[in-house]
């Protein structure tokens, strides 16, 4: 009876001391918990950089509320590939997204649209409201806007607490609608690129996509060093969701693989080359698995994902961080590793005669796309954080990682498979209470 | 899929009732190295990065952003 007593006693206690420790539900009534971060990323060859500083505040509101606000800048630059592959003969002349000036790529490289270059505002934030001892809702809110996409969302997350806090189970429901407003209008599906000048062909100024994605989830804590968690989400995307700067090449001779010359229909202003066009409904189940183990010192982070979706996309993400502490501080080597399968639709060219109408130019397949993003492929990511906890529970960090994607293109011609891609990242942090 | 995945969900609410800590011994699940997202600008540059670069996204919750890069 008496051991009981001191058993009840010690668990308020401890609950109240853990509340007093943790930051979510100890910020004291004024204080805010700020994140700052800066993001570097950089691709080889003179494609895509980015910087990105990014801040996020929160703090308690009353007893159990909690408000969280965020605010992210995305300046992006350099040059992204347009849909069409490298030939080793001849250069290849394109015309950029506004339809008014033009590019040519010489033999052999990839071909890329320097006119990229963008800058994205977005702005979030989360309202979690406690509903009771165990349960929980966190409505969100998120807006996002750059030159020619906008994004607005909402999401609400209900989480419960059970077995004397030791499972949560978590719902989630998100919806997005997003617009996207092309450079000179929206490229009409599967008809020709023309010449500089010549007039694009365009279907109106902008299109709209909703995304809508459902979640149920649960985590377990194990044991004294280990929790655990399980996600399945089912997403439903509707609307456009081609990329309207994406081309795919026009081909009479599949064996060569070079751009169609001497047709009736792509000669003239009508360049060896279409719009790509993409189903506009895609279906998506994720599974997600995370595990966290405490070595008493380390810890260690473990984390899988299955991707499958109605394109016939499925993939595989591996996912390990070792946090290895030392007296101060810590170093935490981290690796990814990503697999995917192509999308139906993906693929190297259209042939004309076959895919395409040689005489109309009219494409008769349903879908053709050859961004090297629905292709087979492996992404290999390695990093390194250092963390340096400091006065006033702020933390001072900064991490770098390299990563490496490399496309299987199937059997295509030689010179004109889908390079490696390599990119850098560079991101400091700094998180103080204020 | 989904009916497999619910069902290992049923089964961990279940299976999992007689798991976990009593609340004093909570002393290393609390630490800020152990929240499930650990480091949250982290996360979010590396989904962010990932997301305009392969064909798959989400998986650790509802809601954020819609982004022009994909």
């Amino acid at each position: 009876m008496q051991l009981k007593k001191i058993k009840g006693r010690m668990a308020v206690a401890t609950c109240a001391l853990l509340q007093a420790a943790s930051p979510v539900a100890g910020a004291a009534g004024s204080e805010w918990d700020v994140d700052t971060s800066f993001l570097y990323y950089g691709e080889a060859d003179g494609r895509v950089q980015a910087f990105e500083p990014a801040i996020r505040a929160g703090r308690a509101l009353g007893d159990d509320d909690r408000i969280e606000l965020r605010l992210v800048v995305d300046a992006l630059t350099g040059a992204s590939p347009n849909g069409a592959y490298a030939i080793t003969d001849t250069p290849q002349t394109f015309t950029t997204p506004s339809g008014d000036s033009s590019y040519t790529i010489a033999p052999g490289e990839q071909p890329l649209d320097s006119t990229f270059i963008d800058t994205r505002i977005a702005l979030g934030a989360d309202y979690t409201q406690s509903l009771d001892r165990m349960s929980r809702i966190i409505w969100g809110a998120n807006l996002s806007g750059e030159h020619d996409y906008f994004a607005m969302g909402v999401s609400a997350n209900y989480a419960r607490d059970f077995n004397n806090r030791n499972t949560t189970l978590n719902v989630g429901l998100g919806f997005n609608s997003d617009s996207v407003n092309p450079h000179s209008g929206v490229p009409t599906e599967f008809t020709p690129m023309r010449d500089s000048g010549a007039g694009k062909n365009v279907d109106g100024d902008s299109e709209t996509k909703t995304i809508t994605d459902f979640m149920i989830g649960v985590t377990q804590v194990i044991d004294r060093k280990t929790i655990l968690q399980l996600n399945l989400t089912l997403g439903s995307v509707s609307g456009y969701q081609n990329d309207p700067y994406k081309i795919v090449t026009v081909t009479d001779n599949p064996a060569t693989g070079l751009p169609v010359t001497g047709s009736a229909f792509f000669s003239g202003v009508n360049l060896p080359y279409v719009y790509e066009k993409r189903p506009d409904s895609r279906q998506k189940n994720i599974l997600f698995f995370k595990a966290m183990h405490h070595l008493e010192e380390d810890v260690v982070d473990f984390s899988y994902r299955y991707y499958s979706d109605d394109w016939g996309i499925n993939s595989h993400t591996l996912g390990l961080k070792y946090r290895y502490q030392l007296a101060d501080s810590y170093l935490q080597p981290q690796v990814r590793y990503y697999s995917q399968s192509a999308a139906d639709f993906y693929t190297h060219n259209l042939v004309l005669g076959a895919d395409v109408d040689a005489g109309t130019g009219e494409v008769l397949v349903d879908y053709a796309s050859h961004d090297y993003r629905l292709a087979e492929s492996e992404t290999i990511t390695l990093g390194l954080k250092y963390g340096m906890p400091m006065a006033n529970d702020s933390e001072f960090s900064v991490r770098a990682g390299l990563f490496t994607q490399s496309v299987n293109d199937g059997a295509v011609p030689a010179g004109q498979e889908t390079p490696d891609l390599d990119a850098m990242m560079l991101q400091v942090n700094y998180s103080f209470v204020w | 899929m989904i009916r497999i995945t619910t069902l290992i969900l049923l089964m961990t609410l279940v299976g999992c009732a007689g798991m976990g800590v009593e609340p004093w011994e909570r002393d290393l699940l609390a630490k800020d190295s152990m929240q499930l997202t650990p480091d949250y600008f982290d996360n979010f540059y590396d989904e962010h990065i990932y997301f305009s670069k392969e064909a798959s996204n989400g998986g650790q919750g509802v809601g954020g952003g819609g982004c022009g890069c994909n």
